[in-house]
This record gives C-alpha cells, sequence and structure tokens, in this order.
C-alpha cells in the first residue's frame, strides 16, 4: 500500500482530519471496490471495516471470505495508521507484512480492522493489527508490518 | 533394442483435457479470484498466475499503482492454487480421481493460510503481473510454499512472499 498526503492536510482539528482520512481512504479505487469505511482514526491508529461480500468468497463450500481480502483490509488500515502518526509523514508504503490466520472469519459477518503504528523513526514506520467479526474475544488475523516513512516531495523510487 | 511392447500413451488432447479440467475446477470456483481476475497458464505441471489490470486494483491513485493488499491477494492465491495443484497432480494422473467430474463443490478440500508474509520490493505498476509458486515443503499436515511476482522483466520482482499452509484432512 502506498499513500500520500495533500500538501497542508496537517495541523487540522479532529473532526476535520477525520474527513480528510475518510475521503481519502475511501477515494482509493481498490479499497472503494471492497467498500471499505474508515470508522475512526487517531494519533497513529486506525480502524477500517468492510462488509461481508459474496464477490470475495475463498472458499465456495463453507462462504469463508479469501485471507487475500483480509490482507487487502489489513494493509489498508496499517497505512493509515502510519499517515494518521503525529510524526505526519508525507507518504507511506508497505515494505513487509506479515498476517497470521488464527481462524475464519464467520461467513455473513462485517469484518473490523484496526492498527496500532506503535513507533517510528525517520525512515521506518512499525505497526500491528487485528481483525475481528462480530465475536470480540477471538481475532480473525493479526499482522506485523513496517511501512516506508516519506517526507515531502520526496516519493518511493 | 528392447522389443518389449510399451503401453501406448494417452492421445495428447485426453491428457490436456483431464488437466485443463482439473485446474479449470480449482479456480472457477472461487469467487475471489474471479472478482479479482487472475488466471493460470499451464505448461505440463507449471503454473503461470496473470493478474491482468484493471482500475479497480488500484492503491495509489496519484502513483498510480497497484494496492498491496491486491499484490497480497495475488501472491496468496498463486501459493494455495499452486499448492493445491500439485496435491491433485498425483491423484490425477494416476486415474484415482475423474477430473471430468471436478467441480467447484466436488473439489477435495484446499489447504488453509496459517501465516503469510509479503516482500513489497517495488510499487506495482499499472499494468499485468505474473507469479509463480514453488512448494519448498508439503509435508502430511504443513506445507510452506514460496511466491515470486513480476511484470515487465522476470528477473525483476515486485513482491515475493512466503506462507505457511495448513494441508486439507485426508479421509483415509
Amino acid at each position: 500500500m502506498a499513500l500520500e498526503q495533500e500538501e497542508g492536510a496537517t495541523g487540522m482539528d479532529e473532526q476535520g482530519k477525520m474527513a480528510i482520512a475518510r475521503q481519502f481512504i475511501e477515494a482509493i479505487p481498490h479499497s472503494r471496490a471492497l467498500n471499505m469505511v474508515l470508522d475512526e482514526i487517531g494519533e497513529g491508529l486506525a480502524a477500517i471495516s468492510m462488509p461481508y461480500d459474496l464477490r470475495l468468497v475463498g472458499d465456495p463450500q463453507t462462504g469463508v471470505i479469501h485471507g487475500g481480502a483480509v490482507s487487502a483490509l489489513m494493509d489498508t488500515c496499517c497505512g493509515a495508521a502510519v499517515m494518521s502518526h503525529p510524526g505526519s509523514p508525507a507518504g507511506t508504503a508497505t515494505i513487509d507484512l506479515r498476517i497470521d490466520y488464527m481462524r475464519a472469519a464467520t461467513p455473513g459477518q462485517r469484518i473490523r480492522a484496526r492498527a496500532t503504528c506503535h513507533h517510528i523513526t525517520r525512515s521506518v514506520a512499525f505497526v500491528r493489527a487485528s481483525a475481528h467479526d462480530d465475536n470480540d474475544a477471538l481475532p480473525v488475523a493479526t499482522a506485523t508490518g513496517t511501512f516506508t516513512v516519506q517526507t515531502t516531495g520526496e516519493r518511493m523510487a | 533394442m528392447s522389443t518389449a511392447p510399451r503401453a501406448r500413451p494417452e492421445p495428447v488432447q485426453v491428457v490436456k483435457q483431464r488437466r485443463d479440467a482439473a485446474l479449470r475446477a480449482l479456480v472457477a470456483g472461487v469467487p475471489y479470484i474471479q472478482f479479482l481476475g487472475i488466471a493460470f497458464d499451464r505448461r505440463g505441471d507449471e503454473l503461470t498466475a496473470v493478474l491482468p489490470f484493471d482500475e479497480k486494483l488500484i492503491g495509489n491513485p496519484m502513483l498510480p499503482a497497484l494496492h498491496g493488499g491486491v499484490t497480497a491477494a495475488f501472491l496468496e492465491t498463486t501459493a494455495i492454487i499452486e499448492l493445491s495443484w500439485t496435491l491433485l497432480w498425483d491423484e490425477m494422473e494416476a486415474g484415482r480421481i475423474d477430473s471430468a467430474r471436478l467441480d467447484p463443490l466436488h473439489l477435495p478440500r484446499l489447504p488453509k493460510t496459517i501465516d503469510f508474509t509479503v516482500d513489497y520490493l517495488r510499487s506495482g505498476l499499472p499494468r499485468d503481473a505474473y507469479a509463480r509458486a514453488r512448494v519448498n515443503r508439503s509435508g502430511r499436515r504443513y506445507a510452506s510454499v514460496h511466491v515470486e511476482a513480476w511484470q515487465d522483466n522476470r528477473s525483476r520482482l515486485f513482491a515475493q512472499a512466503t506462507g505457511h499452509f495448513l494441508m486439507p484432512a485426508r479421509d483415509e
């Protein structure tokens, strides 16, 4: 996932930040194709969810959503968490993302991802995330990732 | 020279039909593979996954670049299909399953992903992408699979991944 911030998008109040971030996430063609919605954005924290969708089924015998779709949700959520960090990178791209699949997501239920950017250096952001369905006690999947930290005017080569 | 008569090899069309039918059953039944538009090229037992570019695969409209999640999904799909295909191949070639009667609802159970780690090496360009997987270990319960994905040049990977999979329970 590669994200970039529009010029002058920093230093906003909370509501403005939420509106910008929501627009931003929901303008990404693939996020829109999966009907992702930004539920929460904080300092280095993001929550994004997507509805159960028959097009995303990975196992036709059970109706369980494909792991790849969960990856897409996790990746977007992790990228959003990096962008919302007070270190305010101008852009970010995934270096590495590992996903552990704990169990199958229950068919018919919304999948909600939550990511925290728990550490950031001048060049690298470290992120943890988890994904849940309606059962809050047991995650469907967890993820750890590292992301690039791009400063203004710099883009990933 | 040996004179013992060898069994006549099967007609090439019969072989192709059997293998293509099995591959089709494996791929066509998964809605998510159809949603992403992934197709598989087969040369003997070697598979190459092809992801034709589409607008809905974009993650960064400004660059533009493929969505990292799409890349992950493409690699994971390639790994699972390769692993399933490897499992299916021996059964199919030994004639233990009738590929003409395989359909998405009567397939052997698919392996389940335990974990999947993607290395993003460069951003995915807005064009077709290709991937090939290699099963590095395939045991009774666990398998380890490595996948490489590229676009214009086979030697310039834009992503690679390693995943571990839980093998389907065998009914014995």
